[in-house]
């Protein structure tokens, strides 16, 4: 497990959870069903805490949803704020077996990790979120278990397609390189 | 940009207590408004936020926009609330007094247009709350006060390179959205939910990658100027707790504690008129 | 005395790498010294400073034989903050190293992490931030400020720690010329007034040398090649052998057919002994006649009373005019902040005009979207990492053809064509990991260049890059522009880039449009130079010191001549 909260580790925490609220603009509507979209920043938060552990996931996760949802909606949803940085934890207690830094998300690695988020997820949305909203504001049950599945399938589809792609497109474009041959 | 709250320089009694005791004033009071569902302590909350937005002299201009975009999403869980569970009211308040009739099999009644209600207030009470914390809080000041709570200040300097670096983040991510949309990659609301997919691809990972190789420039430069050399770190922006602050986190507790003892005093979280 | 530096037979090797970066290094610095270190990229001159800023080893891991002393001590036996507490840093990225929301701040960053009390704190901030004239800022956040104030603050971010040691790593990179010039007198202060001892790590020599330096470090190839003082090392081939431009008038001289000697004092063109070469250089000037140059008359883009600004009353752009001819190569320059980039916005669609027109081939553009124009006027963004979305270098490059319909043949047809042009073919199925950054630079440009643009723009194309990476690029252009007809609009800073490969200039200042003439013209007048934080090419002032009467015309022959030289 990644439990190292180092210089670069702050680092990551401040500046991904920069990019997490510069994201929160970024919506994909789904189209066939009216105000409802996709976030994208789910897929970033899902990278960050792959790539650097669960401590900047859960900071990345916390802070980044506190921030982007008081700066832009100046309102903070605490019952959904904590699911995010449990999401990002869970996310990022297998940072070592994913080894996106060592170049190595490929295969077996991005399956896993599809593993992973998807039970982050379910645990953060179908879980924890409704919970919260039970005991916080004592809102009917089956809205927000509804409201919970609804943002589970959003961000497993997110993360599944996004993150995948953007672990393993860094891995390729960032990443170490090898030796290639060239071709006439 | 145009509709984010941010900190304005102002001199007021708010603005001149530390982040910290704003801080644990502002938890006090979510805590509180989360727990309690007794109507007269929300209103008596409601009241206090709208003089408190009054003392911190903050113009309607700097949060106007985005109350009402709060509000038009109250109006929408509200709606919601009422489709949902008709009978949410009646079943915390154990009677049922029909008003009118909504449509269908959906019939208002005053349980439940009284749950709603507190919801409404409950919401009111937080939203001020979070306003006057932002626009009165000075960022630095805040991220070294949390490290006067106890909490590490490598912690308190992940929130201060996050506030540093969202206008630096957001500078590039409007210049990566325009030369991207040069070259036809555009998030336009008639595209397929595939192609869709790629171009948010094409804008977030140069966004993203980009953020990876900041990563690394700015933990070097931090390293080389000694960053984690002691157990404990100053702050240029740090201010000591004053009369005032202790005052308030007194008076903040001490509201919280009655607050939630007139709450549970019956030995419920709600408020029941209707007995 | 003791050396303040020292290297003994100090070869390193970084763990990632088969082979060691430096071999036997032997270098001694003293304290007091101000020594400028150059090299081109790759050398190992970044590794050798974070040699000496404790990057390496304690950052980037490897192995070390040999010796070596930083202040006396052998940095292996300390670690990373006792060596911050002799050696201070001031990066290359500006950006990167302002660490604090606001000046004071990141002035202060140093000293918070060392726990000094708040009371001293304050105090020796406010003492520092004075010493680089940066105390009227000390509460504005990072964005507000100029490139210049920003490094400034850099400087007192490491001064205010009191280090012996000042490591200047590429201080010009992201400075226009007139604030480079500045930022190395205040350097040259620092080191009188504080007695420090000064490390410059620098390809952009001629800028570098604008104040005195004790010694100049070439290093090549992981050695040291030359350790000489300015005038020896001018009057020696290393420079041309390492791939570092020499300055402008030393190239001049040589053309002229002039020996550089030391004693005649070349390291300065102010204080040279050009006595005994002046005759040679107008002989030469006479010699050399340039071609008559074809001129084209068909504008391919207007811009008729442009008028820009974000807030009433603040105008960003001032009634702008100006045609670019087709196949014209020709530079927008200006200091950071005139304009510049808003013009370039604007004639993309990204921000819309007040009021005036753009024009293409004599039609007016308000009416086509961003997608629209990008298909006719391609933008390259300055970092190629902010365009890079794919992992595979063809899939980069058809991104903007897939994205608009076009069939999957065309598509592969048209990219592989345009590898060809660029020079990527065999690499068509590389990761764009694989790349260096100039071929990076080439990807960008292919994946534009693949929508078959009418006119390219450029944002600072060449910006960081060292001697050889800046002609590959610039050679690149040049020959889409030749063989392609391709016009070109870059938007710079750079000096040389102006002078060697554009017939053009359009200088903006302030918001306005100050002069639209030749670059020979722009760089030999003072008034129009200092205006757009320009410096006057020391080429005018050579011509001046022979007593040339045209130096304009002596600057323009310069340029003709070198290039016949150098492509034969």
């Amino acid at each position: 497990m990644k439990l190292k909260f180092g210089i670069k580790e702050v680092v990551a925490a401040g500046i991904g959870t920069a990019l997490f609220v510069a994201l929160t603009e970024v919506q994909i509507p789904l189209g066939f069903i009216p105000n409802t979209a996709l976030q994208p920043r789910a897929a970033l938060l899902a990278f960050l805490a792959a790539v650097f552990g669960p401590i900047v996931g859960g900071i990345v996760g916390l802070l980044g949803h506190a921030l982007g949802d008081a700066f832009f909606y100046g309102s903070i949803w605490w019952s959904w704020v904590f699911p995010e940085a449990v999401f990002g934890i869970v996310v990022g207690l297998f940072a070592n077996k994913f080894a996106v830094k060592e170049g190595e998300f490929s295969g077996k690695n991005i399956v896993l990790f599809n593993v992973v988020q998807v039970i982050a997820n379910a645990v953060a949305w179908i879980v924890v979120a409704p919970v919260l909203d039970i005991v916080i504001y004592a809102e009917p049950a089956n809205k927000v278990f509804l409201q919970g599945v609804w943002a589970f399938v959003g961000n497993i589809i997110i993360a599944g397609i996004l993150g995948s792609l953007l672990g393993y497109a860094y891995t390729k474009i960032s990443g170490k390189s090898s030796s290639l041959a060239k071709e006439d | 940009m145009a509709r984010v709250l941010t900190y304005e320089e102002k001199d007021t009694a708010i603005h001149r207590l530390c982040g910290v005791t704003k801080l644990i004033a502002f938890l006090a009071w979510s805590v509180t408004s989360m727990m309690t569902y007794d109507t007269r302590i929300l209103a008596v909350m409601f009241v206090l936020s709208l003089v408190l937005y009054r003392l911190s002299k903050t113009k309607w201009s700097q949060v106007g926009p985005i109350f009402k975009f709060i509000l038009f999403f109250l109006c929408i869980n509200l709606i919601a609330i009422f489709f949902f569970s008709p009978g949410q009211g009646t079943k915390i308040y154990g009677t049922d007094t029909p008003l009118f009739h909504v449509v269908g099999p959906y019939v208002m009644n005053a349980e439940q247009l009284f749950y709603e209600f507190n919801v409404l207030l409950k919401y009111m009470t937080v939203v001020p709350a979070i306003f006057m914390f932002i626009v009165t809080t000075n960022p630095s000041e805040f991220a070294a006060s949390l490290n006067r709570v106890g909490i590490s200040y490598k912690i308190g300097y992940s929130i201060a390179i996050a506030l540093r670096y969202i206008p630096d983040v957001q500078d590039d991510f409007n210049q990566i959205k325009n030369a991207q949309a040069a070259r036809g990659i555009e998030m336009s609301k008639k595209a397929t939910f595939g192609s869709r997919i790629k171009n948010t691809a094409a804008i977030m990972f140069p966004l993203v990658f980009s953020g990876m190789d900041r990563i690394d420039v700015v933990s070097n430069a931090m390293e080389l100027r000694g960053f984690g050399k002691k157990k404990k770190r100053t702050w240029y922006m740090g201010k000591k707790l004053e009369k005032a602050d202790y005052a308030v986190i007194a008076v903040s507790l001490l509201f919280m504690v009655i607050a939630l003892g007139i709450t549970y005093a019956d030995g419920n979280r709600f408020y029941n008129p209707f007995v | 005395m003791e050396p303040i530096i020292e290297f003994k037979n100090f070869t390193f090797k970084y763990r990632t790498q088969v082979e060691p970066t430096l071999f036997d290094i032997n270098l001694k610095i003293f304290p007091g010294e101000k020594v400028l270190i150059v090299g081109p990229s790759g050398s190992g001159k970044s590794t050798l400073a974070h040699c000496i800023n404790g990057l390496v080893p304690f950052s980037y891991s490897g192995d070390i034989s040999g010796e070596y002393y930083v202040g006396g001590k052998d940095p292996r036996k300390l670690d990373i903050f006792a060596l911050s507490q002799m050696v201070g840093t001031v990066l290359q990225d500006t950006d990167g190293q302002f660490i604090g929301l606001t000046v004071a701040e990141d002035i202060a960053f140093a000293l918070e992490n060392d726990a000094v009390p708040r009371e001293e704190l304050l105090k020796k901030v406010d003492d520092v931030a004075k010493t680089v004239f940066v105390d009227e800022f000390l509460d504005h956040a990072p964005y507000a400020l100029s490139g210049g104030q920003k490094q400034r603050v850099s400087m007192a971010g490491v001064l205010v720690d009191d280090v012996d040691i000042l490591l200047f790593d590429e201080p010009l990179a992201n400075l226009d010329p007139a604030t480079g010039k500045k930022a190395i007198a205040l350097i040259d202060e620092i080191q009188k007034n504080q007695g420090k001892t000064i490390v410059i790590i620098e390809h952009r020599l001629e800028d570098a040398l604008y104040k005195d330096v004790d010694r100049i470090i070439v290093v090549g190839e992981g050695r040291i090649v030359a350790d000489m003082t300015p005038d020896e090392l001018l009057s020696k081939d290393i420079l041309q052998q390492q791939g570092i431009r020499e300055p402008l008038y030393v190239t001049a001289l040589k053309h002229a057919g002039c020996e550089i000697l030391p004693e005649k004092k070349p390291g300065h063109l102010e204080t040279m002994d050009l006595s005994s070469y002046k005759e040679k250089v107008k002989t030469w000037f006479e010699s050399v006649s340039l071609p008559e140059a074809a001129l084209a008359e068909e504008a391919v883009l207007s811009v008729k009373n442009l008028n820009f600004s974000y807030l009433k009353d603040r105008p960003v752009l001032k009634d702008i005019n100006f045609e670019i001819k087709r196949g014209e190569m020709s530079a927008i320059v200006g200091k950071n902040g005139a304009g510049k980039s808003t013009l370039s916005n604007l004639i993309c669609g990204f921000l819309q005009p007040n009021s005036g027109e753009i024009l293409l081939n004599g039609k007016d553009i308000s009416p086509l979207s961003i997608k629209e124009r990008g298909e006719k006027i391609g933008l390259v963004m300055q970092n190629p990492n902010q365009m890079i979305s794919k992992p595979m270098i063809f899939d980069e490059v058809a991104l903007g053809l897939s994205v608009r319909g076009v069939p999957e043949e065309e598509i592969k047809e048209r990219v592989n064509e345009t590898l060809k042009i660029c020079g990527l073919y065999p690499y068509r199925k590389w990761p764009v990991n694989a790349l260096s950054f100039g071929q990076k630079k080439r990807v960008t440009i292919a994946s534009i260049l693949v929508m078959n643009p009418e006119i390219l723009i450029l944002d600072e194309p060449t910006a960081g890059q060292d001697y050889r990476h800046y002609t590959e690029i610039m050679e690149f252009l040049k020959y889409l522009n030749e063989e392609k007809g391709i016009t070109i609009l870059m938007i710079t800073h750079d000096m040389h880039l102006m002078l060697e490969y554009t017939n053009r200039a359009i200088v903006i200042a302030d918001g306005e449009l100050i002069c639209d003439n030749s670059p020979a013209y722009v760089l030999s007048n003072e008034e129009i130079s200092d205006r757009a934080y320009l410096k006057k090419t020391s080429l005018f002032d050579l011509a001046k010191c022979c007593e040339i009467s045209e130096p304009q015309a002596f600057v323009e022959r310069f340029i003709y001549y070198d290039r016949e030289v150098r492509h034969g």
